[in-house]
């Protein structure tokens, strides 16, 4: 049961991700190579906050302070992510073999932005995953039984916000547009905040409530990139 | 020049770019002028590898003449400076999946057997085992077990240098033979036994000596003579993963951090400075004109340049079209133009780290002990491109376009020294055998930053530079902020299913 349950919430929480990692990025270099640097970027942020966490020793207990401060910093490394990929472009471009790289201005925000996202939701989860390969599991005599598979819903959430969010941003910084960008900060706010529910167990209102911030997301996300609803409804019918 | 091989050749190409990287130092001139050319000729057919070069280029090359620097010209070094990015991206990329592969069986092996995370037995080189509660008593046994070992390292260098200097070239196959023979025999087997312990498999041991003989001989068949590009490889990752195996297992704890501050700034001194063992060793390689030991270096590309290095070298030496291309490799235009044609006097650097690679990969084999071939490997952590590669590159060069893909295989290949790939394995397997996964993910993506890091310094600096330090220093940095500072954070998040 436990390995079941350790495959099905990393898949839950990986899967998606990881097709649109082997159906997007693997192919590229380069692209890869952006997806560590903005790994490594959320890693940094995750440090700094965690640096500020660490060091304010009386609100310890508080986890929500702690979360302000590593919303803010996401932020802002995802802006200095932005600014970094913006003095970079020509020369990715030479490095790339695929000179077309730059030719959708979004598509580094999304290979980062799945970046960020996959390593903000590995360190979300790895660790609850390996302790879900047993040989003890929740919810027999304390907890709840849910707990893995809502952490990994949870996670999988995360990791499409942030991919949507950082093609937002990118946007709105191009065209100086402050409403993305607040967004982006307002739904992170939103998003992380509606996780503490989580502790009172109310999983199905969190999880709910993300899911459509996550919709509206995609969809802006979506409309940024330049697609219109008539180009999804194209994307669906056969092209010969 | 087939379109098939075009694929092939812009391999070779762009490992030919990362050689000129690392060889930089006396391209600079010739080079520049080469890449010009080939950026101008389309950067799609590739001609072979050394195509660019061959168009009049190779005149160019011609080892001491300086005045092709000049014309380059700052536009066209902005334009080199992009090209070698070029081949930098797929080149990282080569150079990650090898990196990854090894650590993953490290940390696959760690988390899985008990074995190798269980402290009681400890190399002869560290004879402080840091058994004492206090902590100001550990860090003085780490660091003396740190400098023990260094020194140790340090010797089996030097003796390399006089080895090689000396052309005792039989006794330092011997050595590497030995190590490597050591290494897949007897601690195969070891490692063989603890997997099949841990998993409670009952085997008889026909089938193992079956097994084992077979593994093993291919393996030195396939390390030492000639196989298959992916089977080395493989084989030197496995190699590579047992021995930073070794290293977790028998290292103390608190000495195993010592040891790999204290290599990255080894690696740091030996390669940069003028006089550090491993530039001389380089250098003197270089004017040898011969090929890298292949037993200790990861080749991302061309396996036979094991295989064929023997004769490269020694065709090197012979051939007169070798000489052409030799201008390409830094250390006769270092040597023989000393000023003039070193625009970039780090040029010697470049080439230094393959052939301190070899000279590395040489010094392990001479101590009985695994250890030996730890330190053989310690030494070869560098990038390199294939020393190997100049030889070939000359033969080509003069014929280049017309045999494309025959070649192709030995003309490139990023070289990364197996020390880097151990000491990698260790920070990360010594990382994850806390059990705490964050950890290792932390320390896994800071070393390949700090490798990607490398290579972009390499391109920019044109210097050769050591693989450590960067990574490592990544990899310590983010190992204890993350265990002291962020992994309580992460924690406290995950329990409470608060996601930011």
């Amino acid at each position: 049961m436990t390995l079941a349950e350790f495959f099905s919430c990393s898949l839950l929480a990986f899967g998606a991700p990881l097709a649109m990692f082997a159906m997007t990025i693997a192919n590229d270099p380069v692209r890869i190579i952006i997806m560590i640097a903005a790994a490594f970027c959320w890693l940094l942020s995750f440090l700094l906050s965690s640096l500020v966490w660490y060091a304010v020793v009386p609100l310890r207990s508080y986890l929500a302070f702690g979360m302000v401060f590593a919303v803010i910093f996401q932020e802002a490394f995802r802006y200095g992510m932005y600014r970094l990929l913006r003095k970079t472009e020509a020369g990715l471009k030479e490095i790339s073999e695929n000179h077309e790289i730059g030719s959708n201005k979004l598509e580094m925000a999304y290979v980062s932005g799945l970046g960020f996202g996959v390593m903000s939701g590995a360190f979300a989860l790895v660790n609850v995953l390996a302790d879900s390969v047993g040989p003890g599991t929740l919810g027999l005599r304390n907890g709840t039984e849910y707990f893995f598979v809502t952490s990994a819903a949870m996670t999988l959430c995360m990791i499409l916000l942030n991919t949507f969010w950082s093609v937002i941003f990118f946007s709105g910084c191009d065209e100086n547009n402050y409403y993305k960008i607040g967004w982006v900060i307002f739904s992170h706010f939103l998003v992380s905040s509606l996780s503490f529910l989580n502790r009172q167990e109310l999983y199905a209102v969190t999880i709910l409530l993300s899911y459509i911030v996550l919709i509206i997301t995609a969809v802006q996300a979506y409309r940024c990139a330049g697609g219109t609803s008539k180009s999804f409804i194209e994307s669906f019918t056969v092209r010969s | 020049m087939s379109n098939s091989s075009s694929s092939d050749t812009e391999e070779a190409n762009e490992n030919t770019a990362l050689m000129d990287g690392h060889i930089a130092e006396a391209r600079p001139d010739r080079e520049i002028a080469e890449r010009i050319a080939r950026k101008r000729k389309t950067k799609s057919d590739s001609q072979r590898s050394y195509g660019t070069v061959d168009h009049g280029v190779s005149s160019i090359h011609g080892p001491p003449q300086p005045s092709s620097a000049p014309v380059a010209g700052p536009s066209a070094d902005a334009q080199i400076e992009e090209l070698e990015l070029k081949y930098g991206a797929r080149h990282v990329i080569k150079l990650f999946v090898p990196v990854t592969l090894c650590m993953i069986v490290v940390v696959a092996t760690i988390s899985s057997i008990n074995f190798y995370s269980v402290k009681d037995v400890y190399l002869a080189y560290t004879p402080f085992h840091e058994e004492s509660p206090y902590a100001v008593t550990k860090v003085w046994n780490a660091l003396a077990n740190s400098m023990i070992l260094l020194s140790v390292i340090a010797l089996m260098t030097v003796l390399l240098i006089v080895l090689y200097k000396k052309r005792c070239y039989k006794i330092i196959h011997g050595w590497l033979i030995l190590s490597s023979l050591m290494l897949l025999f007897l601690f195969s087997y070891l490692y063989i036994e603890e997997a099949l312990r841990a998993y409670n498999i009952p085997m008889d041991y026909i089938t193992l000596v079956f097994g084992m003989w077979n593994f093993g001989v291919m393996g030195m068949i396939v390390i030492h003579w000639k196989g298959p590009l992916r089977l080395q490889q493989a084989y030197l990752i496995f190699i590579a993963a047992l021995m930073a195996l070794v290293f977790i297992k028998y290292l103390p704890e608190w000495t195993t951090w010592a040891v790999l501050a204290v290599i990255s700034i080894w690696d740091l001194v030996a390669v940069l400075t003028p006089k550090g063992p491993l530039r001389i060793l380089v250098e003197t390689a270089q004017e040898r004109n011969e090929p890298i030991f292949p037993a200790l270096i990861y080749s991302s590309t061309v396996m036979y340049c094991l295989a064929a290095t023997p004769p490269a070298g020694a065709a090197g030496e012979g051939e007169p079209p070798a000489r052409e291309l030799r201008p390409l490799v830094p250390d006769e235009s270092g040597e023989n133009a000393p000023v003039e044609n070193r625009r970039s006097p780090s040029g010697d650097a470049g080439f230094d780290a393959e052939w301190r690679a070899r000279a590395d990969a040489h010094p392990a084999p001479p101590d009985a002990h695994a250890h030996a071939h730890a330190h053989a490997h310690v030494h070869v952590q560098r990038l390199r491109v294939d020393g190997t590669a100049p030889a070939h590159y000359t033969t080509r060069v003069e014929r280049p376009q017309q045999q494309p893909a025959p070649d192709m295989d030995e003309e490139k290949g990023v070289k990364l020294g197996l020390g880097d790939f151990i000491f990698y394995s260790v920070l990360v397997g010594k990382a994850s055998s806390y059990g705490d996964w964050n950890t290792t993910l932390a320390c896994f993506v800071a070393i390949l930053i700090g490798l990607c890091l490398t290579l972009l310094l390499l391109a920019i600096l044109k210097k050769a530079l050591p693989a450590l330090p960067i990574s490592i220093t990544f990899g310590l940095i983010f190992y204890f902020a993350t265990r002291c500072v962020v992994k309580p954070f992460a924690d406290a998040l995950a329990a409470e299913q608060v996601f930011i």
